[in-house]
This record gives structure tokens, C-alpha cells and sequence, in this order.
């Protein structure tokens, strides 16, 4: 895991010594917290449920743009050889990859801490759901840093990383909306694969493994493909 | 013969239906120089791509200091330094920043990382360097970065991509010189265009071209397996035709090509291919008395690691093992 650590270390260097990490970071708090107050003040109710609502879409387009580099990159530039020719394992490298995307996110969920503490301020907010909400919230980040991942491995072109994440999650996210139109039998399924259900059901305030088990598994199944398809280039 | 540190044996190795590599064989033994030459596209990438494993092998197998490359990588990845062709390097980085990470990813101890990077930094002319950014760096420069990142864990094997390329003369004598100095306890492998590079820092020459071996040997063994020399020849004309000079030398023994020519003052000017390793220069010199030529100038020239290049690459002549 050293290997691992020196390279999350490197990328969220890289994402604080340039405009990225700040440009999305402003981008996302404002734009997000713009709808998120102007439903409030409309609703007159203290909570956080708003806030949540909107994180699904949002997170399609700035997540994509956090990790769309991660190992686009890298293989574009020709550093990959020279990183994985080094004794590290193909998963260090996706792994660490995936932490600072993970963390760059955390920072920025934890920043919106804000709102919460503003709706707190103006209302009685019911810690326990706003609670729930934001630790949700961090898994479905780490879900959709996933899907970054995987998707930053499978080109050297950002742009089309960029495409592929956003197709991937926004496509997730579109589950929760179409559930009604689907045939009965693939109802469930089809809400269940939803990414922004969970963290909706989390947000009332109850932690279900479920919801945890669906984010935790999204995670698993891209980090794994993200590796294997660094691995494919030993493929015989 | 000192310890074998790599060994390659039948290496292929397929992109599609195109056969990169094919059924290379040669062993490199402690402290040897090894000078991989070939045209470009000839596979001397791909093949240090596999002994680093990058890429794994089609066929065959290679070993790096006793470890196979597909099923040991990590333990062979532990025992080599790289520098990969075109030095890619984290370009947002300072000089210090990337190999304090290279040395991390390598999981050096950290006192042992900030003494390596400082020695390995000095011995790679970085000392002034050190906290610029990498992108900012000229070309000689990174190409220092390179070679500092690749022996800062103090490998026992170096795999150097054309360690000299695109730099100036001053440097190329410096890398070289360093290249000399560490392959007196390690061993090397470096690809280059420049065959007065390898003369200079070689011990051994490996050619290969369209995937396979070719020529494997000391320079001096290449040179001496190369048959034949080039003679010129320049002789005053006196009212002798040359057409007649150039059929009486083109007869003599030995000789497989004349060309004739005007030379600068009208003398007569012929160039001589021979294909014999005997010396022409008496037979010729014999001919000019018996002729009565009035023989101005007559040059031997050995053949050189170019001719050498020349022929084992374009297929003149086949030099078997």
C-alpha cells in the first residue's frame, strides 16, 4: 500500500497546485447551493433532503471532471510506462488513483457542510437524517469516483474519459426517473441500480446495508475492471 | 564468464497480426555495456518493454537477474531501473518532488531516499535543478531526471531507451561517461541510433532488425566478421584510358565492385569494394607498376561498425552465428 499512498499523495498534490480542484470545487457550491437555498426559503421546511436531491445530477458532471486525467493522462503522456514499471501492482495504481479522487470529493461534500450548518442557523434542522445524508453522500461520491476511474483506464483521451463517466453515471442516475415506465417485472431492478435512490432512502435518516452494500459494490466492480483493463496490455 | 543477468531466449512478440519480436535470444552478463542497435521499428523498444514488463511476451521467455518477467514481475521490477524512450515524466512536478515520489512508489526508507536523491542528483548534474519544475527543463535536463529516477534505487540492471537522444555533444559525453562509470559494477542495456556511441561506451552489440537477431558480439568481433574493406584508388591519367584501369582492377582477385570517376584535377579516381578480408592494397599497387600507372593515391578503409549496421540490416550479408 506504500506504492498506493505515494501516489494518492502525487494526485492530490497535482489537484491542489492547479485550478482544477478549486475552479469545480467553487463551481459545484455555488451552482448547488443556489437551487438547494431557493427551494428552502420556498419550502420553509429545515432540512437537508433538498441538498441531497440535487448532489445525483451534479456529481454526473463534476465528478467525470475530477477523474477524467487520473489515467488518461498517464497513458496519453507516456508516464504510465515509466509509473508501472516500477514495482507497484496495476490495483496500487488504480487504488491510489481512486483515493485522491475519493478525497478531493470528501473535501468538497465536507465543505457543504455549510448549508447544514446555515439551515441550522435558521431552523431547527434534525441532525440525524442531515447526519445520515452526508455520510451517504460520501459513499455515492466514492461510487461515482469509481466509475471515473474505470473510466479515465479505458482511454489516453481525457475528453472521451470525461464522456464515458458521464455516460456511465448519468445513465445510473436516469434509473430513478424512468422506474415507472419500465415493464413491472423490472421494477425493482431497475430502482435498485438507481444511484440517487439510495442516498435518498439514507437520507431520511436510516442507514441501510443495503444502500451501503449497492455504493460499496459499485466501487468494487469498477476498481476491479479499472485494473483488469490495466492489466490488458499483458494480455497474450 | 561472470554472472548472467538477463537472459532472453526465443522472445516474440505479437501486435495483431504483426510480429514485433521474433525468436530473440541472447544473454547479458554482469557488467556488460550492451548496445541494442537496430533501425527504427526493428523491435528494440518492444523488447525492453518486455524485460521491464510492460508488455508481456507472445512466446519465449526472459529472465532478469534470475527472475522470469511475466510470473516474478515484481520481483524483477524491484532489481531493474528504466528510462523509457521519449523520458516520460510527471511534468508538474519539481526535479526534487518526482524523485522524492519515485522513491516512494519504490517504498525507499526516507533517510535512505533524501541521501540517494541528494548523491544520485550530484552524479546526474541536478544539483541546480532541483526545484524547477520538470516541464520547465530543457531536454538534456529531463533526460538527466530520467537517469537519476532510473538508478535511484541503486539496481543492479539498467534499461536505457536511447539515453542520449536529443542532446548536445557536451552532455552526450557526460551521460556517457556516467553510463561507463556504472556499468563497472552493473549491467546495461542501452538502444541508440549513434554507433559511435556504442564504440565508445559498448562492451558488447546486440543488432537486431524486422523482429530478429542478427548480430550479437564485442565490436570488435562485428567488425572482424565483416569481410572485406574499401579501397580508393586515384591514378594521373598520362593518356591512359580509364575504362581500361577500371577492367584491369575490376579483374583483380577480390574485388567485387569498381566504380570510376573525374577527379577534382582530371585524375582518374576509382572506388574499390573488395569482399575479401586480405589486404588489396599490394595487389593494386603490383598492378599500377606492371601497368605503369602513375598510381597518386591509394587508401584502405576498414570497415567501420556503420558498414557492419549497413549490412546485417538490409539483408547484403547474412551473419549467422
Amino acid at each position: 500500500m506504500t506504492a498506493a499512498w505515494a501516489i494518492t499523495k502525487r494526485e492530490i498534490r497535482t489537484y491542489f497546485n492547479s485550478p482544477v480542484a478549486y475552479i469545480v470545487a467553487t463551481v459545484y457550491m455555488i451552482l448547488v447551493g443556489f437551487f438547494f437555498f431557493t427551494g428552502l426559503f420556498m419550502e420553509k421546511q429545515a432540512e437537508m433532503r433538498g441538498y441531497f436531491g440535487l448532489t445525483p445530477i451534479f456529481f454526473c458532471f463534476i465528478v467525470p471532471a475530477i477523474t477524467m486525467r487520473l489515467l488518461a493522462e498517464e497513458k496519453g503522456s507516456g508516464t504510465l510506462e515509466l509509473l508501472i514499471t516500477m514495482p507497484v501492482r496495476d490495483w496500487e495504481v488504480v487504488v491510489g488513483k481512486f483515493l485522491a479522487a475519493f478525497g478531493l470529493i470528501v473535501a468538497i461534500v465536507a465543505a457543504t457542510g455549510v448549508y447544514a450548518l446555515t439551515v441550522a442557523s435558521v431552523g431547527d434542522l434534525d441532525k440525524g437524517p442531515a447526519f445520515a445524508g452526508y455520510v451517504s453522500l460520501t459513499l455515492m461520491g466514492g461510487a461515482y469516483a469509481a466509475i471515473g476511474v474505470m473510466a479515465s483506464a479505458f482511454t489516453r483521451n481525457q475528453i472521451v474519459a470525461f464522456i464515458l463517466a458521464f455516460g456511465i453515471s448519468f445513465g445510473l442516475f436516469i434509473f430513478g426517473s424512468i422506474v415507472q415506465v419500465m415493464p413491472e417485472a423490472l421494477q425493482p431492478l431497475v430502482a435498485f441500480l438507481a444511484i440517487g435512490e439510495h442516498l435518498q432512502s439514507m437520507a431520511r435518516g436510516v442507514i441501510d446495508t443495503r444502500d451501503v452494500l449497492y455504493y460499496l459494490s459499485i466501487i468494487a466492480v469498477c476498481l476491479v475492471v479499472a485494473t483488469v483493463t490495466l492489466e490488458s496490455r499483458k494480455w497474450r | 564468464m561472470s554472472e548472467v543477468m538477463i537472459h532472453v531466449e526465443n522472445l516474440t512478440k505479437d501486435y495483431g497480426s504483426f510480429r514485433a519480436v521474433n525468436g530473440v535470444t541472447f544473454d547479458v552478463h554482469k557488467g556488460e555495456v550492451l548496445g541494442f542497435l537496430g533501425p527504427n521499428g526493428a523491435g528494440k523498444s518492444t523488447t525492453m518493454k518486455m524485460l521491464t514488463c510492460f508488455l508481456a511476451p507472445t512466446g519465449g521467455k526472459a529472465t532478469v537477474a534470475g527472475h522470469d518477467v511475466f510470473d516474478e514481475s515484481l520481483e524483477v521490477r524491484k532489481r531493474i531501473g528504466y528510462l523509457p524512450e521519449d523520458t516520460p515524466i510527471y511534468k508538474d512536478m519539481t526535479v526534487r518532488e518526482f524523485l522524492t515520489f519515485v522513491a516512494d512508489v519504490r517504498g525507499m526508507e526516507h533517510n535512505l531516499r533524501d541521501r540517494r536523491i541528494k548523491e544520485i542528483g550530484g552524479r546526474c548534474g541536478l544539483s541546480n535543478v532541483a526545484g524547477k519544475l520538470v516541464g520547465e527543463l530543457s531536454k538534456g535536463f529531463r533526460q538527466r531526471v530520467g537517469l537519476a529516477q532510473a538508478m535511484l534505487h541503486d539496481p543492479d540492471i539498467l534499461i536505457l531507451d536511447e539515453p542520449t537522444s536529443g542532446l548536445d555533444p557536451n552532455q552526450i559525453v557526460e551521460i556517457r561517461d556516467l553510463i561507463k562509470e556504472v556499468g563497472k559494477e552493473k549491467t546495461v542495456i542501452l538502444s541508440t541510433h549513434i554507433l559511435p556511441e556504442v564504440k565508445a561506451t559498448c562492451t558488447r552489440i546486440v543488432i537486431i532488425s524486422g523482429g530478429k537477431l542478427v548480430a550479437d558480439g564485442t565490436p570488435d568481433e562485428l567488425l572482424s566478421r565483416e569481410l572485406g574493406a574499401r579501397y580508393r584508388v586515384v591514378v594521373e591519367p598520362n593518356g591512359v584510358a580509364r575504362g581500361a584501369i577500371r577492367e584491369r582492377l575490376a579483374a583483380l582477385k577480390g574485388v567485387s565492385r569498381c566504380l570510376e570517376s573525374d577527379g577534382e584535377n582530371g585524375e582518374h579516381v576509382f572506388k574499390i569494394d573488395a569482399t575479401t578480408k586480405d589486404d588489396l592494397r599490394k595487389p593494386l599497387f603490383t598492378a599500377a607498376v606492371d601497368n605503369k600507372w602513375a598510381l597518386l593515391e591509394l587508401t584502405r578503409e576498414a570497415a567501420s561498425l556503420e558498414d557492419v549496421f549497413r549490412n546485417v540490416t538490409t539483408g547484403d550479408v547474412t551473419t549467422e552465428k
